[in-house]
């Protein structure tokens, strides 16, 4: 389980997060969504511990982050798995070597060991046949797959997506949600997402935080979503054409 | 005040670059990759420029000594010195600002914009040590690009010289050993290695804290060029002055 207490983090002067304090729950999918510019990508960097915020806690499991040692930081960090928005996969590797990765920086298994690992979970996203295509020969959507397996490889406690489907058609994007929920389910982790797509969150919203203009401005699950009267909450759920007239329905008792 | 910020940015990399280093193994493949990429590959531009430029200063030195009391050889004396004291060392280097450290900036940059360097450091890496510390250790052999490139030059000037008839091959000889100063050798060589190590970590610097997408890659790979040369050519005047005056 992830805790955060009174998060503030600011750039030159000006404040992106306002106080932040929410929890994400271990063997569920936790999705931060809001507005482009409502401070989404900070707070999911600041729990990543690549930015330092100015005020406030994040725990994991119990422990404060910021009164960890180095040592114990970097051993957490061990513990984390993350998925890019872009996949950021190392061009010069090939998928299995990618996914490998963080099998021959942090443990001492032989090859052999490491591989049989790999095909492991390249089957789970399946990929057991792409194992040495390189990233630039291979589909967006395979490319965020290499990425997920590239981050479950070393067994994580906490995952981390940034925008997982972005840039992916529907039935792909749809997919790729139920993969990180599975994956979330079968290895009992604590997930973050952070996403504004709309079917994530109606597929997969199993704790969902809204953030607007840095303030946690609503909380709730995939259900409660729809049923809000919070003002922030429903122009963004319903800003797309085919919420609105879902809504228009709903509102008519259709 | 930007460029004071610059240069203590320039130094915390530096100290970031050797404080946790890499697992063993995995520096090891990295830092012959490093050499191959950098050093290797770069062995076929040094050893044609430098062949080429050591006959045009030949033919240039011949063209120029009109004077018959002047003997022959002090042409193969000119292109020795120019060779060994300044092109090799120094302009090789300004070369490989282009070559070495475009590719140094443009490779580490384009990983900056791909959240490639994000996800060294969410995994617990020290990515200035993994991306960095290699091709520092790469740049090492640098003096030995050097030693070849002094080798094709004085060949450059040879062939140049000794085939196109404005010197004997004996008076050239003459000319190459003739008040012969070991120390200049000496100070090439330690000018190659700090070169090597600027480099190194100024076209480093430039990828590694770039901002932007992959046009502000091209305009980081070309300030990081223009920058190191300037540094090249002011910390060879600081050496010049220290070891030759």
């Amino acid at each position: 389980m992830i805790k955060v207490n009174d998060l503030h983090k600011g750039f030159n002067g000006e404040e992106i997060l306002k106080g932040i304090s929410t929890e994400f729950y271990k063997g569920k999918t936790n999705l931060i969504i809001g507005q482009s510019g409502s401070g989404k990508t900070v707070f999911l960097k600041c729990l990543l511990g690549l930015f330092t915020p100015e005020q406030g806690t994040i725990e994991y499991n119990r422990k404060a982050y910021s009164s960890l040692s180095q040592e114990a930081k970097r051993n957490l960090r061990t513990e984390m798995g993350m998925v890019f928005q872009g996949g950021a996969l190392f061009d010069s590797m090939t998928v299995a070597e990618n996914v490998m990765f963080p099998l021959r920086m942090f443990t001492n298994q032989k090859k052999d060991e490491m591989m049989e690992r790999v095909d492991e979970v390249l089957k789970r996203v399946e990929l057991d046949h792409a194992p040495h295509k390189y990233p630039a020969e291979i589909s967006g959507g395979m490319q965020k797959r290499v990425a997920i397996a590239r981050a479950i490889v070393n067994k994580p406690k906490y995952l981390f997506c940034d925008e997982p489907n972005s840039g992916l058609d529907p039935k792909t994007a749809i997919l790729i949600d139920n993969l990180i929920q599975e994956i979330t389910r079968e290895n009992d982790i604590t997930t973050v997402i952070n996403t504004h797509d709309m079917n994530s969150v109606l597929e997969i919203g199993e704790n969902i935080i809204f953030l607007q203009k840095g303030v946690l401005a609503w909380r709730g699950t995939n259900d409660e979503i729809f049923k809000t009267e919070n003002e922030a909450v429903t122009d963004f759920v319903y800003s797309s054409d085919l919420f609105k007239k879902v809504r228009e329905a709903q509102l008519k008792g259709l | 005040m930007k460029y004071l910020q610059d240069i203590g940015q320039y130094f915390i990399m530096i100290k970031n670059i050797f404080r946790r280093m890499t697992k063993a193994s995995v520096l090891r493949q990295l830092i012959f990759k490093e050499i191959d990429d950098l050093m290797v590959n770069s062995l076929g531009i040094v050893v044609f420029i430098s062949f080429f430029i050591g006959g045009v200063v030949t033919i240039q030195t011949a063209l120029n000594l009109n004077n018959p009391l002047i003997p022959k050889s002090l042409i193969a004396f000119t292109a020795r010195q120019s060779i060994i004291l300044e092109f090799s060392p120094t302009f090789v280097s300004i070369i490989m600002a282009g070559k070495v450290g475009s590719y140094i900036t443009s490779s580490i940059g384009t990983m900056r914009v791909m959240e490639q360097i994000d996800a060294l450091e969410v995994m617990g890496i020290n990515s200035a040590n993994y991306l960095i510390f290699p091709k520092i250790i790469a740049m090492l052999f640098y003096p030995f690009v050097i030693a070849i490139s002094m080798f094709m030059g004085i060949m450059g000037a040879y062939m140049a010289g000794v085939l196109g008839g404005f010197i004997s091959g004996e008076a050239f000889l003459s000319g190459l050993q003739s008040d012969f100063i070991p120390f200049h050798l000496a100070y090439a060589f330690i000018k190659s290695f700090f070169f090597a190590l600027i480099l190194a970590t100024v076209p480093a610097y430039h990828g590694y804290y770039m901002k932007g997408g992959a046009l502000e890659v091209g305009q980081a790979s070309t300030t990081s060029f223009v920058w190191t040369s300037v540094i090249l050519i002011i910390v060879n005047y600081v050496l010049t002055q220290l070891l030759l005056s």
